[in-house]
């Protein structure tokens, strides 16, 4: 593991992937504290972090994409495969690698705060809580990006996938607006997803039986809660969904709120990922 | 050192590989043979816990790599149809990245490393990028990778594709300098080189295994009659009257050359092939007429595998035209 991690380290820092990522990040950090913090005199360094997070639509495919997509394209993926590692060492040792390149903005832009606390009152640990929360959701976003980097050899499709994703996450908020909020449409739709759920059991284990029960089991669990508390249903098919942000779970940040389950979200999503990154190449083995 | 039970391996309706068996013990170089498609880089993925098996077991040194993967794999130095290079990184940067990750001692590793540059000569070229280095050298770096850790066993998927002739010539020297220390299986579709480098072959056609005996064995097994091909200043009558006595010669033919030459194809028992020169020799000799040419031609491996691969092909169709029939009545 740790030989697959400090090679995808130092490849980060061979070619311009890393430099670029962590150049971007800083320089949107810098020019958002200098509007909002400096010219705007609003010492909330949180401020500023909550709305450059944005730029990572941008930067987390550019530093994802390469990250199995491009051990298929050089069949590097095959050595992979036949040396004495686990596919889970092999996702864990990458995936440090990946939090490395992002904690580095991270620790640098610890110094806005000192800084700008030489000019006003400034609260250190909402300031820092931002950072850190700012740095989870990166990771979080990054391991739907190497997830997605498994599906294919071309690192554009795998970028742009990854943008995509990230960009419908970043919007989600707004678009659930548009869903109808009555119990019944909220019923079909998690009756829908919890079929769609079935299908995926029964395409990764190729096992009609367990997908049925899944399919049944939970919903029939879905249609006898809807039939003893339809009021329950009301508008939770767009809370659920509205919940599935990962940016909108940074807003709380931004109010000077340092939401604990938040990260516990941002950690959850990147085990989940992570475990999906697994699946996805040991199928790659059964093919 | 390997034993391959019952494999089978499918792609949707596609069999790549059915019902294949083998051992493969220690200490020999194994020439893994079949024509193209045949199911060899298919089968030398499974057995490296690349890809995994439809059904069937395979065992490397009696850990079965589909439940102790790490130990087994720990045992097999593999070097896939392209070499894995990262090409951002140097020659020395990948070897120690691979014995690294194959869990080599850090006391170990430099000694190690040392070794495999010295045994696949990339003395002058390890500090160098791999995406500068030439296909015979990455093939090499490909060799070194896979030598890493100490393997007992060495599996090579068609090590000298697309190389130069003067680097198929030190490929293969290497492999069998590996054949000493090691056990090796290479693949191929060139039977010269399974010849040169190989003292037992496995011979595969359509996912199913037809042969697996040394080269000598199956040439003999599979040879039938030898023949020696000879030119003598002497006419046709004079060089049958010279055969007649010879208990070996089982048919003569004849052709006429120029000058008074003829060449005979003499058609022999393989039981009494040792001693036919030397009769042959004596016979012209005493009737006072010069040997110009004499060559002993024997079955070759072409001729064991094409017969072998062409009987897969009958039965694969007299297996279809049953099939077939079956249908029919249906």
């Amino acid at each position: 593991m740790t030989a697959i991690f400090k090679r995808e380290l130092s490849s980060y820092f061979k070619g311009f992937t890393g430099y670029v990522y962590i150049a971007f990040v800083l320089f949107f950090i810098g020019t958002y504290s200098a509007t909002l913090n400096v010219r705007g005199t609003y010492p909330s360094f949180e401020y500023a972090i909550g709305n450059m997070s944005f730029i990572y639509i941008i930067v987390i495919p550019i530093l994802t994409m390469r990250v199995f997509a491009d051990e298929k394209r050089q069949k590097t993926d095959q050595l992979l495969y036949a040396l004495p590692v686990s596919m889970g060492q092999v996702v864990v040792g990458k995936m440090l690698a990946v939090a490395v390149v992002m904690v580095v903005p991270a620790i640098v832009s610890c110094i806005y705060p000192p800084i700008l606390g030489k000019f006003g009152s400034v609260n250190y640990a909402s300031a820092y809580g931002s950072i850190i929360a700012f740095f989870f959701m990166g990771v979080a976003l990054a391991s739907i990006g190497v997830f997605l980097s498994t599906l294919t050899d071309s690192q554009a499709m795998s970028a742009g996938m990854c943008f995509l994703v990230l960009l419908v996450n970043y919007f989600q908020t707004t678009l659930v607006g548009f869903l109808p909020t009555s119990a019944l449409a909220s019923f079909l739709a998690i009756t829908v997803v919890i079929l769609i759920l079935a299908v995926i059991v029964w395409y990764m284990t190729k096992n009609l039986l367990a997908a049925a029960i899944f399919a049944v089991v939970i919903g029939g669990a879905n249609f006898i809660y809807y039939s003893v508390r339809p009021v329950k249903y009301g508008g939770l098919f767009p809370d659920i969904i509205g919940k599935l942000s990962m940016f909108s779970r940074f807003d709380t940040f931004i109010e000077s709120a340092f939401d604990l389950t938040a990260i516990l979200y941002y950690l959850t999503v990147t085990a989940l990922f992570m475990f999906f990154t697994v699946q996805s190449l040991e199928k790659r083995r059964w093919s | 050192m390997i034993e391959v039970r019952h494999l089978v391996k499918k792609y949707g309706n596609h069999t790549a590989v059915s019902d294949l068996s083998f051992d493969i013990d220690g200490g020999q170089v194994y020439g893994f043979l079949g024509p193209n498609g045949a199911g060899k880089s298919t089968t030398m993925n499974i057995i490296t816990g690349c890809l995994a098996a439809t059904s069937g077991e395979v065992r490397i040194g009696g850990y079965d790599i589909f439940e102790q993967p790490e130990k087994a794999k720990k045992l097999v130095g593999y070097l896939p149809e392209h070499p894995p290079l990262y090409l951002d990184m140097t020659a020395e940067e990948y070897l120690k990245f691979v014995a690294e990750a194959k869990g080599v001692k850090r006391s170990d590793m430099k000694r190690q490393i040392e070794y495999v540059i010295e045994v696949t000569r990339l003395q002058e070229m390890y500090k160098r990028q791999t995406k500068f280095l030439s296909k015979g050298y990455r093939q090499r770096v490909g060799v070194a990778q896979a030598l890493l850790g100490e393997p007992e066993l060495i599996i090579l998927d068609e090590p000298t594709v697309g190389l130069d002739p003067r680097q198929i010539i030190e490929i293969r020297d290497l492999i069998k300098q590996l054949g000493k220390t090691h056990t090796v299986v290479l693949s191929s579709h060139i039977l010269s080189e399974i010849r040169s480098v190989c003292t037992s072959a496995i011979i595969i056609a359509k996912g199913k295994m037809i042969a697996n005996d040394t080269l000598e064995n199956l040439e003999n097994i599979y040879s039938g009659d030898s023949y020696v091909t000879l030119r003598v200043k002497a006419s046709e009558i004079e060089i049958r009257r010279a055969l007649a006595p010879m208990d070996a010669v089982m048919g003569v033919e004849c052709t006429q050359l120029q000058d008074g030459v003829t060449e005979a194809k003499i058609d022999i028992d393989s039981d009494f092939r040792d001693k036919v020169p030397e009769q042959l020799f004596y016979a012209f000799a005493s009737i006072d007429r010069p040997i110009l040419h004499l060559a002993e031609e024997h079955a070759t491996l072409e001729d064991v595998f094409l017969e072998l691969t062409s009987q897969a092909d009958i039965s694969e169709e007299s297996a279809d035209d049953t099939e077939a029939k079956d249908g029919e009545t249906v």
